[in-house]
Formats: structure tokens, sequence, C-alpha cells
């Protein structure tokens, strides 16, 4: 009997300090917000452009953390979904047609002859790449905007477009080398047979 | 000669220089046409500084550098600038570029240009800077701003500079000519560069297949006080690497991210002494490069002094290209080059060989067949680096594992794929994954900057908010103070009448305003009145009704402001009121007294003399109480 009073009374008091120090660490070694968010919005592209459906790249890696699909996300790509994919250690799903495709890169440009500098872009703008100020002309500043086109909507003049980014000889990229072709016929047909399977 | 060490790898391949050096340099006939890359070496793209149309001289500046490593341009001859814009550039990509398009004019005519006196006694930041604005960047193949490396000597302890003679790639003969024909100016230029960093050991390392350029410098080296080598090394493909030539002499490896400097170790071209020795002795910019034209497919294989800006089907013309022969036109040697498509690319500070290849001479690559892990690709490597492994990482698109398998260690020289026997191109495949990475490191950069502004914006915006909030806060709590107060101040005196007089801390001016406004009104009222009686019209009762109630009111106002005047006059004695403001008000209402005296005895109408004289008597009542508090207070 005494044993096993002795040990439940070891067993408790071992509970209560446990419990004690678990509790001050909880206290003491508090983080602040929720980590995977800031890892899950590093992988966002940031363009801020809202096609997921939420207000901003963060919100997104918000909805992301609490459950939300990883697929959401055009500016992206696959190449986002991937790296998702392997932060969260889910199935890289392909990316959902109804938030838009893979679009190529552009950015904002302002007809500044059409404008009639009503700050409405302006306003618009997640990144502040759009500088003006009221009925005066406005311009985009190309080097800081993210191509999000959250801009082109609000202007009542249509003078916004949206212009693809030309490849210079900086930005110019080396090609994938063409695949090889399989010496006999039936090579080919098992190569691409492999490749689509991975 | 010391000891020459060895690297790892490399590759034999046939060497073919010996079309081209056959005969001297010759001078390559004046283009029409200058083509003028803003971008001709590692950095940011020069500024043009000239406008279309203008007449330019020959040495003369026509970009100039922007930034810190960044290179000017010079007109190569005199001529006129016709157009500053995209053009084809000799690039990998076959992408156009802005250039700056000059019409020669035939005349050769030079800026006036001088060499400094003596480069010796200068301060180096003072010759560098001298060098800098000559435009020199290295012109060993990858252009960089040769000032930038002069500056070294500052913040690294450079003991050993190594002069790159080693020119490995087949076909390339530019160097090798350089150094039989201009030995001197090479030395020279050596000269400059050792005043420059003071190492305290200098090598030549050239490979032993140039016996005639060996022999010329030993000739310009005899005498010569500087301490200098010349350390002949076995011919092998990439001897020439900057890394590899470093270990060949010295048998120390240049750590992978590190640049040579870090380990006192400073490489320069043979090319690149003879431009500074030609820049700093005689003032030339770098405007013209010797330039290697060779291949089956020109009939008379050579080196050219070429204009830089001379667009290459220029060159092959002056080596008499055989069209038909004309397979492929590459820039640079068989190993490192690149294809180009266009024939009016032109010549730029880091051309040194036009390769035009014939079918048979450079034929097509057969088809890439499967990796058989053979790994002779790893026994070339002169990077001892796994290239089979960075192929497979390449390939499958894992380009976090080919940067840990040290991709970015890769020279690009060729060597693997040159000795693969399943014909994979190697190289294109890390060149691939560089620019892959590379990109997406871009994109992650501007990804972060885009964060960072975003998140800028929302805490503005936040900020903002939180102000306006503020802001209105402050203004409700203001117009419920306001409110409140109004509401206490009807709460204590509600009956106090028509007078606003009455209110808890009368406040004289509206006091004033109010009895004035009173009066206006009976004034007013009388007029009305009056002129009614005159014209017999209805309703004059009703006036009189008015007029009766607006003098009482009128009274009442006045009643009002003289006992707060006096309870204020009360008030103002018990602080010690203002001596002075009392006098003036006495003499003022002196003046009254006396102006109303005066109004009474010209005043004939009788209704007139007495309302005068009633108000004589207020005046007078007034003047009379002011004169005895001015008694009070001037004997107080």
């Amino acid at each position: 009997m005494a044993t096993v009073l002795s040990a439940i009374l070891i067993l408790f008091c071992l509970a209560v300090v446990f419990g004690v120090i678990l509790g001050y660490a909880s206290v003491r070694f508090r983080v602040e917000g929720n980590p995977i968010v800031d890892q899950i919005d590093s992988l966002l592209p940031q363009t801020q452009c809202g096609q997921c459906g939420y207000p901003g790249c963060r919100p997104y890696a918000e909805a992301i953390a609490n459950g939300e699909a990883i697929n959401k996300c055009p500016p992206g790509g696959q190449s986002t979904v991937a790296a998702l994919a392997d932060l969260l250690g889910v199935e890289a799903v392909p990316l959902d047609a109804e938030h838009g495709e893979e679009p190529i890169k552009k950015v904002a440009f302002i007809h500044e002859e059409e404008c009639i500098g009503c700050t409405k872009c302006i306003q618009a703008c997640p990144v502040d790449a759009i500088l003006g100020a009221p009925k005066q002309m406005h311009t985009v500043i190309v080097d800081e905007c993210t191509g999000c086109d959250l801009c082109v909507d609000p202007c009542p003049v249509d003078c916004i477009e949206m212009i693809p980014i030309e490849t210079s000889i900086n930005t110019w990229k080396w090609p994938a080398p063409a695949e090889p072709l399989g010496l006999i016929a039936t090579d080919r047909g098992r190569g691409a047979a492999q490749q689509e399977a991975h | 000669m010391g000891k020459v060490f060895a690297f790892h790898g490399g590759v034999h391949p046939p060497e073919n220089k010996k079309q081209s050096s056959r005969t001297p340099i010759a001078r390559a006939p004046l283009p029409p046409l200058l083509y003028l890359p803003l971008q001709q070496h590692i950095g940011l793209a020069a500024n043009p500084v000239v406008e279309v149309g203008e007449r330019v001289l020959k040495g003369q500046l026509i970009a100039e550098p922007v930034g810190r490593i960044s290179a000017s341009l010079h007109a190569p001859t005199s001529g006129v600038v016709r157009a500053i814009g995209p053009h084809p550039v000799p690039h990998a990509s076959g992408l156009e570029s802005d250039c700056i398009t000059l019409e020669t004019d035939g005349e050769d005519e030079w800026i006036e240009h001088r060499g400094l006196a003596d480069y010796t006694r200068l301060k180096p930041a003072a010759l560098i800077e001298h060098i800098r604005r000559c435009g020199i960047a290295g012109m060993g193949g990858a252009g960089f701003p040769t000032d930038v490396k002069l500056h070294l000597g500052e913040d690294h302890i450079v003991n050993t500079l190594i002069i790159n003679a080693a020119e490995c790639e087949p076909y390339i003969t530019a160097d090798d000519m350089l150094m039989r024909e201009r030995a001197a100016e090479i030395l020279s230029g050596i000269r400059i560069i050792s005043h420059l960093l003071r190492p305290s050991h200098i090598m030549i390392g050239i490979e032993d297949n140039k016996p005639q350029a060996i022999h010329a410098l030993q000739q310009v080296l005899t005498g010569c006080e500087l301490n200098i080598d010349i350390r002949v090394v076995p011919t092998k493909y990439p001897s020439g690497g900057e890394r590899q030539l470093i270990q060949l002499l010295t048998g120390l490896e240049v750590p992978s991210g590190h640049i040579p400097a870090d380990i006192g170790i400073v490489c320069q071209n043979v090319g690149t002494a003879a431009a500074i020795h030609r820049a700093v002795h005689l003032g030339e910019p770098l405007i013209s490069r010797i330039v290697t034209v060779t291949g089956d497919a020109v009939a008379q294989p050579q080196n050219f002094d070429a204009l830089i800006g001379t667009p290459f089907a220029d060159l092959l013309a002056a080596a008499r290209l055989h069209q038909e022969r004309l397979s492929r036109l590459l820039m640079g040697g068989p190993m490192m080059g690149v294809a180009v498509a266009h024939e009016q690319i032109p010549v730029i500070k880091t051309t040194n060989c036009i390769l035009a290849a014939s079918e048979q001479e450079m034929p097509l690559p057969p088809a890439e067949q499967p990796c058989i892990r053979c790994a002779m690709c790893e026994q070339v490597c002169p990077a001892t680096l796994l290239p089979q492994q960075l192929y497979w990482f390449a390939k499958g698109r894992e380009f976090d594992k080919a940067r840990h398998h040290n991709l970015f260690d890769c020279i690009e020289c060729g060597a693997c794929a040159y000795v693969c026997p399943s014909h994979i191109p190697l190289v294109q495949y890390y060149r691939f994954a560089k620019s892959e990475i590379r990109t997406e490191e871009a994109e992650q950069r501007k990804a972060d900057h885009a964060r960072r502004r975003f998140e800028a914006r929302q805490a503005r915006l936040e900020r903002e908010r939180a102000e306006k909030e503020a802001r209105r806060k402050a203004r409700a709590e203001e117009a419920a103070l306001a409110q409140q107060a109004r509401r206490s101040s009807d709460g204590e005196e509600p009956k106090s009448g028509a007078a606003p007089a009455a209110t808890a801390a009368p406040d004289l001016k509206q006091l004033k305003t109010a009895a004035a406004v009173a009066r206006t009104k009976l004034k007013k009222a009388r007029d009305g009145l009056k002129n009614a009686q005159e014209k017999k019209l209805d309703g004059i009762d009703a006036l009189q009704a008015t007029v009766t109630e607006l003098e009482q009111k009128s009274q009442a106002a006045q009643r009002a402001l003289e006992a707060a005047e006096q309870a204020e006059a009360a008030s103002a004695g018990e602080k010690g009121v203002d001596l002075k403001q009392l006098k003036i008000d006495a003499a003022m209402a002196r003046a009254t007294v006396t102006k109303l005296e005066r109004a009474l005895a010209n005043t004939e109408d009788e209704q007139g003399r007495r309302e005068l004289e009633a108000e004589l008597v207020a005046a007078r009542n007034q003047s009379d109480t002011l004169q005895q508090r001015l008694r009070e207070h001037s004997s107080a």
C-alpha cells in the first residue's frame, strides 16, 4: 500500500514540476504569430494581385496555413505550387485553372497623354509603384511594378496597359537543351511515358 | 624557369593554330560603318554622351561609365554618329542591344591626346582614373573593367602578379601574335600594373606551343629591373583559365566563391597589359584589338588589328571568306565560343577570334545519347567537379542540389562535353541550370522587395487610419464639451429675457454688439414709423407698438452693457485697473459731453433738444463717474 501511495505521490509531484516548467516555457518562449505563415509568404511571388481571392500574398499565406488549397496562385505558377507542396509535405497539385493561367511577366504602362490625373490607380497599387498627384499625369515606376494589374480596372479612361517585359541580353536565359531523340521509335515512346509519369 | 605545377583534368584538342599565325598582324580595312555596343564589359551599360548627327573624332569619348563596374567607350575613328539604338550584338542569345552606329569618314582624325609624362609620380588613384577614362576592360574574355582589378592593391595584399599568355583554346593566335610583334608594349604595360599593385613576384604563364612568342618575351626581358619569370606550361586545355593558370604557376587553388586577390594573386591578360601601355604612354583609349579570323571557310586565315565595332562581315571579307564553304560562324574558339547568325555583329573589346568553320571541320554534333556513367567527364574536369551529377540535376531541374554540387564553380570550358562518348551537350545543361538559378534568385529578390513595399504601404495606411480616427474622436469630444457648456449656461439663467447681456460671464464685446444692433433696429423702426406718419399709411399702430418694444429692448441692452462695463471696470479696479485705459476713457467721456453740448446749442428742434439733453445728462453722469474713479485710482 505504502509503495503504491509513494508511487502515486512521486508521479503527482513530477506532474506538478513538469506542469510548472511547461507553463513557464509557454509564457517565456511564446512565439508571436504563426512561423509557418512567414515561410509560406516567402515562397509566394508577392505580386499582391489578389487572384487567389485573398487581399494580398500574406492573407493567402495565412489561409494556406489554415488549410486553403496551394494551387491558387497563377503568378507563382507551377514552381510555387511545387515549393509549397515541398514545404507543407502535401501533394503538388496542378494550378487551379479557375484562378487564371500562369501569365507571362508584364508591367503596367500609363499612356500619359490620356491620363486625367484622377489618382485612382495610385490608391489601387499595392506596392506604391505609381507616381502622380491629383490633376497631374501619373506614371509607373517599372522596377517596382509587380504586374498585378490591379490598377487597370479602376482607371476611368482606360489609359493603363499591361505590357509584357521584353527579354534583353541581361535577362535572357539559356534555353533547356532539346530532349534527345531516342535511337529507335520504341525508346522514344518509353521515354515520353516515363516523362509523363514524372 | 621555376617549377610548374599541374591542375586536374584537361584535354588536348587539335590546336589548329598554325593556319592563322603564318602572316604578321594586318591592319583591318576601315569599314564604312562601326557598331559600338554600349555594353561590352561586365557591369552596367555605358551611357552615350553624343547625339545622333554629331561628328566625333578618333579617340573621343562617346559613352561614359555608369557606376563603379562599367567602362567608357570611345570613337574608334573619326566620323558621324548615325544612330543610337538596337543592333545585333555578340551575345549567345542573338538578341539586339543598344549600339552607337558610327559612319566613318576615312580621315581617321585623332582627338588631341597625350600620354602621361611620368606615371610613377602620379598618385595611384589618379593613374587608375586615367586607365578608367581610357575604357580598358579585360581582353582575355570576360571583359571585367580593368581599373576595378587594379584598385585591389588597396584592400588586398597582392604578392603575385600573373600575366596570362597561355591562350589555350584551339585556333586562336591573337595573343601569340601580339607577343611576337609587340612584346615591348606588353612589358611596358606590366611595369605600369606592377607599379600599381606592387607585387613581389611577377609570372608570365605561357604554353609551350608558342616558341616564337616566348623568344620575343625573353628578348625584351633581358636587363629588365622587375622580378619577372616566364613560366612555360605544357599545352593542355584549359590552362588559360584564370584559376587553372594560378594553380599551374603557384600550386594554389582559389577557394570556391572567392577571387584570386583573396589569396594575394591578380591575373591580367597580355592584351590588357598592351592596352594599358597605350593608354598611359600614348594616351590612346581602347579602340582597337587583335582578332584572329580563321577556319576552313576563309582563304587567308590571319590576325587583324581591327577597330572595335568592325562588323564580322568586313573582317571575313578581308580574310577572303568562301561563303559556300561556311557552315558555322563562331565568336571565340571552338571550345567556349558561341555560334552567331548575323554577320553584321561587331567586334567588341573581348572578341579574340572569329571562326568561320566549314562543314567537315565542325560537323553538327551527333544526336545526344543516354549517359552511360563512364565518368570520363569527371576525369577531365579542370574544376574537379562531378559533371555527371550536375548533368542529372540540371536535367531533373533539381537546381538546389546542383548548386550544392558547386555548379557555380564550373568555368564552362567544355572539356566534359568534348570527351563525352554519348555526345551530351553538358555545358548547355550547366548554362541552363545556372541561368535558371540566377533568374530564380532575381525573382526572389524582386519578391522580397515587393513584400517590403507592400508591408510599408499597409503600415502607412494603418497609421493614416489611426490618425484619422484620433482626429475624429478629438472633434467629437470637443463638440460634446461645447454642447454641455451651452446646456449648462441655458440651465442657469433660462429666464433672463431678450438681452444676451445676462449670460453668466458677460462678454463685453458681445454686449456692445447687441446694444448696437438694438439701437440700429430701433432707429430703423423709428424711421419707418416717421415715414408712415408722414404718408398716413395703415398699420401705424402696429409700428408704434414695435417701436415701443424695440425701445424697451434697446434700453435693456444698453443697461446690460453698462452694468457689464461697470462690473468689468469694478473687477478691473479690484485687480488694479489699467490707469492709462481709465484716463483715455475719462477723456473720451469728456469729449462726448462737449460734443453733445455743442450739438444741443445748435439744435432748434424741440424733440431733438429733449433727446440730446437726455443723452447729455447720461454722458455727464458717465464722465463724472469715470472722473471720480480716475481720481480714486490716481490717489491710490
